[in-house]
């Protein structure tokens, strides 16, 4: 076992946040917090025990209010959950509890704490409400910083980290993740958590790469192993070889490169090699996010997940909080278009806690518009926001998860009535904005042309496209190599949808993962998409293969891709005729 | 700050308790029963919140958290000693107004 150590080893994650960083781990999750044991303590010891678990009490509260007094301006929204987490502290069933385990069982307070944390854990396991069940992470964070001052083990304050590192953690609290100085932290691996994960945000805001999501990663690497993180695949290397170091230390380099020549031009139109153009705009969940965007030269933003102000709170914002982040982000983009997609609250995001009873098969549940259609307060809420939002620049409106004619019928009668009840007020809105449905859901491709009577635009959401109509669920690791973007019924839908909107004068975004991979662009330009929406980051090197490729040309590949049975020979003709042309936009493999 | 008469209150046993029900969209989330838990600790004796046929000492925010009280949820408010009253009221008040949600 002694050789395995020094073998390489290459873990998967999720691929969170793009980039690669080469460094040393740093173990933000310390084993002593986890491995208690228990012993007695003498009668007469007790009251000093007792006292030794109050002042770890204290500690831990005095080190939790600093932290909330330095976590800088802009994350303050998320500083209000540290404030419940400071009344937790001396919460009876926490603190008294352990008191009285201490005395009656005379045992140490790490294992009387450890036992009345795992009692409290286990009451919540029983909760329905998957919302309030998954209020046990904040009692679960407090604990720890009390466990941690306890057993004597410094608390990580990943803002007092003084060298440069790639943290390793189980999981990052909302605290440790308002601490992160970008000139220490290199990059991030957690167990937990995924892209949407608060942590991934953050880290796609700050630009460090990330790999979340994979599992025992804090076993599997140790205290200042030299790790690769490459947050574009999601890939994690432990006890790198020479070889694969030299490796990657050229593709981070190659990247850096490649990312400095692509920005240049990137504020710049993509224009095919015969003369088409092909707006490339970015997806973005945060209004901050906008400026990633303009720094990376979108031509606009194609998606404008709206999600985050209704999960960031414990309540539903209100008309002017929305409205005046959709100013800022509008108002910044001006006079490019702004496309603001309407609550889609759903499964993946676990929010459904919105709703009294966690439902056994999200995906296919109360969602999207249907949860908004059956919510019209909570809905003209948001259209009103966004009809007063649109006064300050390009706005566009998208419906999620529209499944038939009557939905989009439903939803333009309440932005109806919700320009309606503007204009009563006197308030000052717009309500000639232009109006679309995202294509997700296999019905609304087969009901393409009657929708498009309705709408102004059709974006192509791929991620749930192809869940629905491969019926595959690709957080399912037993079938999730069966989730192909190339699987030709899926590029059939897109030829149609293309197609109708071709014969309706109905403009086709893409607005899913696949539209950032640069691989695939051949094939949407050949089927006719309009317009591409990405992550941010995904714009430079998407622009930059536009321009090397011929609409003309691809259209012909596309009629090639179309008479291909399967996935593997798609990618295998995608690869003969552009594998060249590509091979040095696609910086990792 | 609306002070209710002591005679609305429903008194069994000579118990002083008064029926509220949870009207914000995310129910009796931390922050909410940190809300409650707050003004509870000032109280002279206990403040329970009762829920079916459970009960939470309103003055623990993990013990409010488990009554799992989702929004349109009716919870009874009820106090040990008369002299806490004030208490009573300003958590009535505080749920009435959905937490100033």
């Amino acid at each position: 076992m002694a050789n395995r150590d020094a073998e390489e080893t290459k873990l998967r994650g999720i691929a969170a946040s793009p980039g690669i960083c080469i460094g040393r781990a740093y173990l933000v999750d310390q084993e002593g917090v986890d491995v208690v044991s228990k012993y007695s303590v003498m009668e007469s010891n007790l009251r000093d025990e007792i006292k030794r678990f109050k002042t770890a009490v204290k500690n831990a509260k005095d080190e939790l209010r600093s932290i909330i007094e330095n976590t800088p301006e802009e994350l303050h929204p998320h500083a209000n959950i540290l404030e419940t987490h400071l009344v937790l502290f001396e919460d009876k069933m926490l603190y008294d509890r352990t008191i009285e385990t201490i005395e009656k069982e005379k045992v140490n307070a790490e294992w009387a704490f450890k036992k009345v944390v795992s009692g409290v854990k286990s009451m919540f396991q029983n909760i329905k409400n998957s919302y309030l069940r998954e209020r046990a992470e904040d009692i679960i964070h407090v604990s720890q910083r009390i466990m941690r001052k306890l057993v004597g083990v410094e608390a990580v304050n990943i803002g007092d980290i003084d060298k440069r590192v790639i943290l390793v953690a189980h999981d990052l609290s909302p605290a440790d993740a308002s601490q992160i100085k970008t000139d220490k932290i290199m990059g991030l691996v957690t167990e937990r958590g995924g892209r949407a994960s608060h942590t991934g945000i953050i880290a796609r805001a700050l630009e460090i790469p990330a790999v979340m999501g994979l599992d025992h990663a804090t076993k599997l690497i140790k205290n200042d192993d030299l790790i690769i993180v490459d947050g574009s695949t999601g890939i994690v290397i432990t006890r790198p070889a020479e070889q694969t170091l030299a490796d990657y230390g050229g593709r981070q380099i190659r990247y850096r490169e490649y990312q400095t020549a692509v920005s240049r031009d990137s504020h710049l139109l993509a224009e095919t090699t015969d003369g088409f153009i092909v707006p490339v705009m970015g997806n973005i969940e945060l209004s901050d996010e906008a400026a990633s965007v303009v720094e990376h030269g979108g031509d606009g933003i194609g998606l404008y997940r709206t999600e985050f102000q209704y999960l960031s709170g414990a309540r539903f914002p209100k008309e002017s909080e929305l409205f005046e982040k959709y100013k800022r982000v509008v108002e910044m983009m001006a006079p490019k278009p702004v496309t603001i997609r309407t609550l889609d609250i759903n499964g993946d995001k676990a929010v459904n806690g919105f709703f009294d009873d966690a439902e056994n098969n999200p995906a296919l549940g109360l969602r999207a518009i249907r949860y908004c259609l059956k919510n019209p307060d909570v809905f003209k809420t948001q259209l009103r926001a966004i009809l007063r939002a649109a006064v300050f620049g390009n706005v566009r409106i998208m419906f999620p998860m529209i499944s038939s004619c009557e939905e989009v019928r439903e939803a333009k009668r309440l932005l109806n009535e919700a320009a309606d009840s503007l204009a009563e007020e006197g308030e000052t809105f717009r309500r000639d904005i232009k109006i679309g449905i995202m294509v997700e859901v296999p019905s609304a491709v087969v009901m393409a042309d009657l929708l498009a009577e309705e709408v102004d635009f059709f974006s192509i959401g791929t991620n749930d496209l192809i869940q629905y109509l491969l019926a595959i669920d690709r957080d399912n690791t037993d079938v999730s190599h069966l989730f192909q973007p190339l699987n030709p019924a899926i590029i059939r839908m897109m030829k149609h949808v293309c197609d109708v909107g071709g014969e309706k004068g109905v403009q086709v975004f893409m607005c899913g993962e696949m539209a950032g991979e640069p691989l695939y662009i051949p094939l949407l330009l050949g089927l006719g998409i309009n317009e591409l929406s990405m992550n941010p980051q995904s714009i430079p090197a998407v622009k930059s293969t536009i321009r090397v490729l011929s609409a003309k040309d691809a259209g012909r590949f596309a009629e090639d891709v179309l008479r291909r049975p399967s996935a593997s020979e798609v990618m295998k003709l995608l690869r003969n005729e552009y594998g060249d042309i590509l091979s040095d936009k696609v910086y990792t493999e | 700050m609306i002070f209710l008469q002591l005679d609305s209150y429903a008194m069994p046993d000579r118990e002083i308790s008064k029926e509220v029900v949870i009207i914000n969209e995310l129910g009796l989330h931390a922050r909410a029963a940190a809300m409650i838990a707050i003004l509870a600790r000032n109280a002279k004796t206990r403040v329970w919140i009762l829920k079916d046929d459970e009960s939470a000492d309103a003055s623990s925010i993990i013990d409010i958290l488990t009554l799992a009280c989702a929004k349109g949820s009716k919870i009874r408010l009820k106090i040990d000693d008369p002299s806490d009253l004030g208490i009573l009221n300003d958590i009535v008040q505080l749920v009435e107004d959905g937490f100033g949600e």
